[in-house]
């Protein structure tokens, strides 16, 4: 697959993969081998207090140069973030967001389980450009296998004398929103897990009332690399305004749907060929996963992989996440079983979100099952109302992927109204629910 | 220095009282919650904000500086 995307851009010759170097398997690379294969971990040994000042100072330096943004979602420039967290007042505390809330997203699960050194040395990273004296890496609770092996890896450096600090592996509950960094930091101090209303934010009020940086693991593995091999290789890979590589999750109709590694800025297009092409002729493509946008497919097929890019035509690059829907599938459908899972995942907090979702999930489900004429409208209408009235980020996902939906199969809505469902409906669900709570 | 209305929402449980001292800005939804607008505040609107601020049973509405 190197060879590929180097012939796609031939300006650059960055080598890829990154992230996911080493053994093509799933077996977790241990430190050892790790440190083989990326060098150690470039953190000064027992340093006198002047010396940790001006590495945590030279470090965030390097983070701002590199131009890292979040990979978790919303592409927040990961410099600023962390010296807006180092500024503030008190001593900060770091959280690895491991809990991959999103159904359609897999690569931190396969980044965890697979280079848990990488993420590891991440956190240390980022706990000594904040200053930080606590460090915790969060998963699900379900997760008890990964949980258990990264406590594991965890241990091993601490008996390797690697971290300055102990990394604490918490699990969080289950559910879409128990993820978003409130409600994680909400659970660490012992309450329930789920959002907040902000202010106060996180990174200047989070854990223990103490700033609080909260990265997404895949952000923090990047942070690792970029302190071993510079800012400028980093931005060797990717586009200027969008440095790098990214992990995206491609899935439907392509012929080897998994996690790959693509440099930010490149098409779409690129990554489906990584994923071994298309299987079916496809209708849409879905991007930024349930929180997404559905895209017309010779709109999507070129679209670079940029934060920008996406923005440009409505939708979000999110968390790289990649579906493809075939022709004969409903998008309509899709959307409807997402959008009722979306509401059957609310935190139960705001009003117009435990009583706005459910009736958008039945104006989708009466557009696409029952082609009631209206229907439509009224999920415009729904939108309206809905959007920008939650704590959290889960009311305007659902209207953003509903609008999306809306614009991209207005052909297919129209045909259910007048002429009643397609037969895509019959078809097997391409996008999965969890615990399939979608009972038609 | 201008002020926005803001509700956090997971506080309010659309009382409604907001939206009977203040109805030039603040309608209800079919849920029976309020509907805040983003925009700043004219001045003339202000002491009228203030009041129901102050008159939020759960304490959900806030002015914030922007």
């Amino acid at each position: 697959m190197t060879v590929e995307l180097v012939a796609r851009h031939p300006a650059r010759v960055a080598r890829l993969p990154r992230l996911l170097a080493g053994p093509d398997d799933l077996r977790p690379i241990g430190l050892l081998e790790h440190e083989r294969l990326h060098g150690p971990l470039p953190l000064p040994q027992r340093p006198g207090r002047s010396q940790r000042d001006s590495a945590q100072r030279r470090l965030i330096e390097l983070i701002e140069r590199s131009r890292l943004t979040g990979r978790g979602g919303a592409g927040f420039p990961t410099g600023r973030k962390l010296r807006s967290v180092a500024d503030a007042k008190g001593r900060p505390v770091v959280v690895a967001n491991g809990a991959e809330g999103e159904p359609a997203s897999i690569k931190d699960r396969l980044l965890l389980s697979r280079s848990p050194h990488l993420v590891l040395d991440g956190i240390s990273l980022a706990a000594l450009a904040v200053k930080a004296d606590r460090a915790f890496l969060v998963i699900h609770q379900r997760q008890r296998r990964l949980g258990a092996s990264l406590e594991a890896a965890a241990a091993a450096r601490t008996a390797a004398g690697i971290d300055p600090i102990p990394i604490e592996v918490v699990g969080i509950p289950d559910g879409y929103v128990a993820s978003e960094q409130s409600a994680i930091v909400q659970y660490l101090n012992g309450g329930p897990s789920l959002p907040t209303f902000s202010p106060p934010r996180t990174h200047e009020r989070g854990f223990d009332g103490r700033p609080t940086l909260v990265n997404n693991v895949e952000t923090l593995a990047h942070l690792a690399l970029i302190a071993r091999h510079g800012d400028r290789w980093f931005r060797s890979a990717g586009v200027p305004g969008a440095a790098g590589t990214m992990l995206v999750t491609v899935s439907g109709a392509v012929v080897r749907p998994g996690v790959y590694e693509v440099q930010l800025g490149a098409p779409i297009g690129a990554a489906l060929s990584m994923a071994g092409g298309l299987t079916e002729r496809p209708q849409a493509i879905l991007t930024g996963g349930y929180f997404g946008t559905w895209l017309p497919v010779d709109l999507a097929w070129q679209l670079p992989l940029t934060h920008r890019d996406f923005r440009a035509v409505g939708g979000a690059l999110g968390a790289g996440i990649i579906v493809v829907l075939p022709d004969t599938s409903c998008g309509l459908a899709e959307t409807a079983r997402v959008v009722r899972y979306l509401a059957t995942e609310s935190a139960g907090q705001c009003g117009p979100c435990v009583f706005g979702l459910p009736v958008l999930a039945d104006a989708l489900a009466d557009l696409a099952y029952g082609g009631r004429q209206g229907s439509a409208r009224q999920a415009g209408t729904l939108i309206g109302l809905v959007e920008g009235r939650g704590a959290c980020k889960l009311p305007d996902g659902a209207t953003q992927l509903v609008r999306s939906a809306l614009e991209t199969f207005a052909t297919d809505a129209a045909w259910h109204e007048q002429r009643g469902p397609c037969y895509g409906i019959d078809r097997a669900p391409v996008l999965d629910v969890p615990g399939d709570q979608a009972d038609w | 220095m201008s002020e926005i209305l803001r509700v956090n929402p997971i506080a309010c449980t659309g009382r409604g009282v907001c939206a009977e001292l203040l109805p030039e800005l603040i309608t209800m939804d079919p849920w029976g919650y309020p509907i805040v607008p983003r925009a700043e505040l004219d001045d003339d609107l202000l002491e009228l904000a203030r009041k129901a601020v102050a008159a939020c049973p759960v304490l959900a509405l806030t002015l914030q500086r922007r």
